[in-house]
């Protein structure tokens, strides 16, 4: 039971900091809370699942091998959402860059996510989207629990692509922009840094994780459905905040603290109140840190 | 002649509307108010009416807050949920009337927002609006899950009407006045509150927190009352929202509600009075008025929303007057668009 909820709350984990990094990125370095987000998570499941469409209609989806279906499912995903969220940048968050309200680029968010919601509903249906089963049923049982292959590969993916990220912002030219734009925007786009290039490119980057994460969502659950970027993202968020928001590392942190906790409420407390462990959480690391568990006291401006 | 001075006088109200006196503005928006269920064609829009005088109340309430006090609060629904589970579940199994729920229930709020709010405050800016989305959260989850005491998601049906002298609310026209005099009250307080000294003293915070606190304001308590105040005008229209419905589940208080409501205040105008009033009306209008096109309804909606704020970043009243809506400090804040 311990080891099986460790394993579910991992898997679940891993999903959760995937989405959890997008909203951090943004956050950290436009100090805004991309609300639909959790929209752009729905739209990469989506995008996955008309891949997998457009390859059953064509008949490819006989003739070529699975691991290579499942590797072009998540790259044709992860472009087209990368552009999704580049126009959602575009359109609903570059003009508002220059108010200084802080409230009204989050209600344009809103305004976005509702449109995104709504524009699935009537391209997808309204009903539970099945997803196609590609996976092999294969598992391991490991003291009384049992492993899916599923679950190793998402672990193993998500990792993969937090490590990826990881080494983008440390070790690169393009990471080190990004730092510099998050740190102080005016003196990077004196030092020649193109900063709204820079925000486009940390939109897209986001998206696509959040792609990722929504066709691995997608697989594991074996459904999609026009509502499922609210709850999700919402978690994604609390995953954010708990690690300290803006903060990388803590991201994915908090993902996996988000997903294992909420595995260990619903296996042993009741499974209703689940979603309420992860808030409760969130509000308790909030009055004791302030900042998250990675995040560093900012001090008050004066 | 007749005709042709009524219009004159039409189009040189209209001209002069933010001129007028604000009792001479109001006392006509009254009078429109009043007649307005008698010139509906038909029950329905009254209900929309009335629908949307629960949104003016909830926006005010949480004007007080996010305008006056400028607290970013996305839990707000919780209040308005606490205020209807209260009437709910206390005219049901103890058999007590609207009007002796009514002070109980705000009460209540203000109990639950001086519980939430002291707790909260202890976090700044972006914190306290994570906080205020998870209490919000919170109250859902709790009602969908204590079900002993709310039915969980079936929800609590048949909550007894209000009766006033023996006459009973039935139908939306009657109700129509409740409604009324509900939003006439809070917009009369919510005026008393901002001319008061904590009223004043919230503006000053406001606009330079250091400012005011150097001025001798205690930051803390005037930020706390101010969100009590709120979470009272949330609950008491909670209270009004069971008994017109005569129904609540959990579903009616979701996260998408609390944003709602914020979008009113800044669609309308935060900080100024007008504007959340409008804004409700918008907002509960405009997906009625796009009915026509209905599956595209909401598409359009959230597009307009997009459009809305990249046109009117201020609201409508920043539009109509840009003067009085709050300044932030803007060298701190501005954020280049220009590519270099």
């Amino acid at each position: 039971m311990f080891l099986q909820q460790l394993v579910n709350g991992v898997t679940l984990g891993a999903v959760y900091a995937l989405i959890a990094l997008g909203y951090t990125m943004v956050y950290g370095i436009l100090e805004l809370i991309n609300f639909a987000h959790g929209e752009i998570f729905m739209m990469g499941s989506f995008f996955g699942l008309l891949f997998w469409w457009i390859l059953e209609m064509t008949g490819f989806s006989r003739i070529i091998p699975i691991p290579l279906i499942i590797f072009l499912m998540f790259i044709f995903s992860m472009v087209a959402t990368a552009f999704l969220g580049a126009l959602l940048e575009f359109i609903a968050y570059r003009p508002l860059r220059s108010v200084t309200n802080r409230l009204i680029p989050l209600i344009s968010a809103l305004g976005a996510s509702i449109f995104l919601q709504n524009f699935a509903m009537l391209t997808f249906g309204s009903t539970n989207r099945v997803y196609p089963a590609i996976f092999p049923d294969v598992g391991w049982d490991l003291f009384h629990a049992r492993i899916s292959l599923i679950q190793v590969f998402i672990f193993i993916t998500c990792i993969l692509m937090m490590a990826g990220l990881t080494v983008l912002v440390n070790k690169t030219k393009l990471g080190r922009s990004m730092r510099a734009v998050a740190q102080d925007y005016v003196t990077a786009s004196l030092m020649g840094i193109r900063v709204n290039r820079i925000i486009t490119i940390t939109f897209m980057i986001g998206s696509s994780l959040a792609a990722a994460a929504g066709v691995m969502y997608g697989m594991y659950y074996g459904v999609a459905k026009f509502d499922m970027g609210y709850l999700a993202g919402l978690k994604a968020f609390t995953a954010a905040v708990l690690g300290g928001i803006g903060n990388i590392p803590g991201a994915m942190l908090g993902g996996f603290c988000l997903g294992i906790i909420e595995s260990f409420g619903a296996g042993y407390i009741s499974s209703e109140y689940k979603d309420m462990f992860a808030f409760l959480m969130l509000l308790f690391i909030l009055l004791l840190r302030p900042s998250g568990l990675l995040g560093q006291q900012v001090p008050d401006k004066v | 002649m007749m005709n042709f001075r009524f219009r004159r006088t039409l189009r040189s109200l209209a001209r002069n509307w933010n001129n007028l006196d604000m009792r001479l503005k109001w006392g006509i928006l009254f009078v429109v108010a009043l007649v307005y269920p008698f010139l509906a064609s038909s029950q329905y829009y009254v209900h929309i009416m009335n629908l949307a005088f629960i949104y003016v109340v909830l926006s005010l309430g949480l004007n007080i807050v996010c305008g006056l006090a400028g607290l970013l609060d996305l839990g707000f629904i919780a209040f308005y949920a606490v205020g209807a589970y209260t009437y709910a579940i206390l005219s049901i199994k103890l058999g007590l009337s609207f009007w002796e729920i009514l002070p109980i229930a705000c009460f209540a709020t203000a109990l639950f927002g001086l519980l939430v709010g002291s707790a909260a405050f202890r976090l700044r800016g972006d914190y306290f609006a994570i906080v205020t989305m998870g209490y919000g959260e919170i109250i859902r989850i709790l009602a969908n899950n204590l079900t002993f005491l709310t039915n969980g998601p079936i929800g609590i049906a048949g909550i007894p009407r209000p009766t006033i002298f023996g006459f009973k609310f039935e139908d939306p026209f009657q109700y129509y006045f409740l409604a009324l005099s509900f939003v006439t009250i809070s917009i009369f307080l919510t005026y008393r509150f901002q001319a008061s000294r904590i009223g004043r003293a919230l503006e000053a915070i406001r606009e330079d927190e250091i400012a005011a606190v150097s001025m001798g304001v205690n930051l803390k308590n005037f930020k706390l009352i101010s969100f009590i105040i709120g979470a009272m005008l949330g609950g008491s229209i909670g209270v009004f929202f069971a008994s017109y419905a005569t129904f609540v589940s959990p579903e009616s208080f979701s996260f998408m509600e609390s944003v709602m409501v914020l979008a009113m205040v800044v669609i309308g105008g935060m900080g100024t009075i007008e504007g959340p009033v409008i804004g409700a009306l918008i907002l509960v209008f405009l997906p009625e008025a796009l009915r026509s096109l209905s599956d595209y309804r909401m598409l359009i909606f959230g597009a307009l929303m997009v459009f809305m704020m990249i046109v009117m970043p201020k609201g409508f009243m920043g539009w109509i007057k840009p003067r009085r809506i709050l300044k932030v400090a803007e060298e701190e804040n501005s954020f280049v668009t220009r590519d270099f």
